[in-house]
């Protein structure tokens, strides 16, 4: 247990996986301008993520390697990545018809998310088994939202200041995501 | 538009990732040095350019309901071929890159391209465009590279301990490895691009 909870903390505050290992940093930039919107790309990504870590794990173990194809990773990988976003977004409209108002337009954009992607190859070339690779798909989902929660919580108070004009929007929304993950590297060594 | 107007206006007037906000993620992550940016730019400028040609010939055959899913098929396969040429002839760039380059397949530039340019235009064309855009982001993380090496470290042109580039501070220069770090990164790009929109501004009121 103690083990997870290290992963857990690593995955979240140490190498988060926006500001540190720069996966998934258009969402970042684009949907970070208001609070509601980052929530909802948030839970949105912690849902998509932790199944889609699942998924291409059993994939690559149960398919690719028995049949030698493991060149085809990226290509199978992308694929069950659509088709799942696509399968979550029918099922969550059948079923919890709130949920997918809330969720929305970010379903279909997690598709090309590289953090997706990204968290699924990690999970493969570092080796882990299937119940690590859930939790670190989780526990970087985290690191995600939590990220996204905080830049949006920043960027809705530029509105009240002064920013030089050439500055304005995503110059701005970037330097202030060096100054946050300035922050997060105060957590290293944490672990 | 003529075919050189659709190459040059990748190089700056919707040079990515400037101008075109997508692709951050490599532009970030890889550019500590302007050589790995500069690889970084030119493989993903090959799946840009081959992606664009093969969606423009193939435009009138993929139905329009399915038509992500094949662009991406399409991307991921010449990324695939990216991936196991790199393995072979660049293995120490492409143990930097890393991840980066099996991501190339979700980069936001090239499925852009994909589909606001090539799934509607005819394959010279198409393939002017993807060749400005792409020739335009590896201009953008080589500069980007280049600035935070020569903050960061001193040098020019480092690519390993056996071609090390050429240390162009003076000697007593600090390392400010700061911009080496990833905060740095986010750092480094928002100030260029504020820097590239004063230009234009100053551009536009000398203009107009």
């Amino acid at each position: 247990m103690g083990d997870f909870i290290l992963l857990m903390i690593s995955a979240i505050l140490v190498n988060n996986i926006l500001l540190i290992r720069f996966l998934g940093n258009c969402p970042f930039l684009g949907v970070s301008r208001s609070m509601d919107t980052a929530t909802g790309m948030g839970v949105a990504v912690i849902f998509v993520l932790t199944l889609a870590g699942m998924i291409t794990w059993l994939v690559h173990h149960f398919i690719l390697v028995p049949l030698g194809l493991q060149y085809l990773r990226t290509i199978a990988f992308i694929l069950v990545i659509a088709t799942l976003v696509q399968f979550v977004e029918m099922v969550i409209q059948k079923t919890a018809p709130p949920l997918y108002e809330a969720l929305g337009i970010y379903l279909p954009l997690i598709t090309t998310n590289c953090a997706v992607l990204g968290v699924a190859i990690i999970n493969i070339e570092e080796g882990y088994d299937l119940i690590t690779s859930i939790f670190f798909s989780f526990a970087s989902a985290c690191g995600f939202a939590l990220a996204l929660v905080l830049m949006a919580g920043m960027r809705e108070r530029f509105a009240l200041v002064e920013i030089p004009k050439s500055f304005e929007g995503t110059a701005i929304g970037l330097i202030t995501a060096g100054l946050i993950a300035l922050a997060f590297s105060g957590f290293i060594g944490l672990v | 538009m003529s075919i050189k107007d659709e190459f040059t206006k990748g190089l700056w007037r919707t040079i990515p990732p400037f101008r075109l906000v997508l692709g951050l993620c490599p532009t970030l992550a890889v550019t500590t040095t302007g050589i790995n940016g500069a690889g970084m730019g030119l493989a993903t400028t090959f799946v840009l350019v081959c992606s664009n040609l093969f969606v423009s010939l193939l435009r009138k055959l993929i139905p329009t309901q399915v038509r992500i899913a094949s662009f991406i098929v399409i991307i991921a396969s010449f990324v695939v071929i990216v991936e196991l040429v790199m393995k072979a002839y660049f293995y120490q760039l492409s143990q930097f890159l890393g991840i980066f380059i099996p991501l190339i397949v979700v980069n936001c530039i090239i499925l852009g391209r994909a589909e606001a340019f090539a799934s509607r235009n005819n394959p010279v064309m198409s393939l002017a465009d993807g060749l400005g855009i792409g020739l335009g982001f590896t201009i953008s993380l080589f500069v980007l590279g280049s600035i935070r090496e020569l903050l960061g470290n001193g040098t020019l042109l480092y690519y390993d301990t056996s071609h090390p580039g050429f240390y162009v501070m003076w000697s007593s220069f600090e390392p400010f490895t700061f911009m080496l770090k990833p905060p740095g990164a986010f750092v480094a790009l928002g100030i260029l691009l504020g820097l590239m929109n004063l230009i234009t501004q100053l551009q536009a009121r000398k203009g107009g």
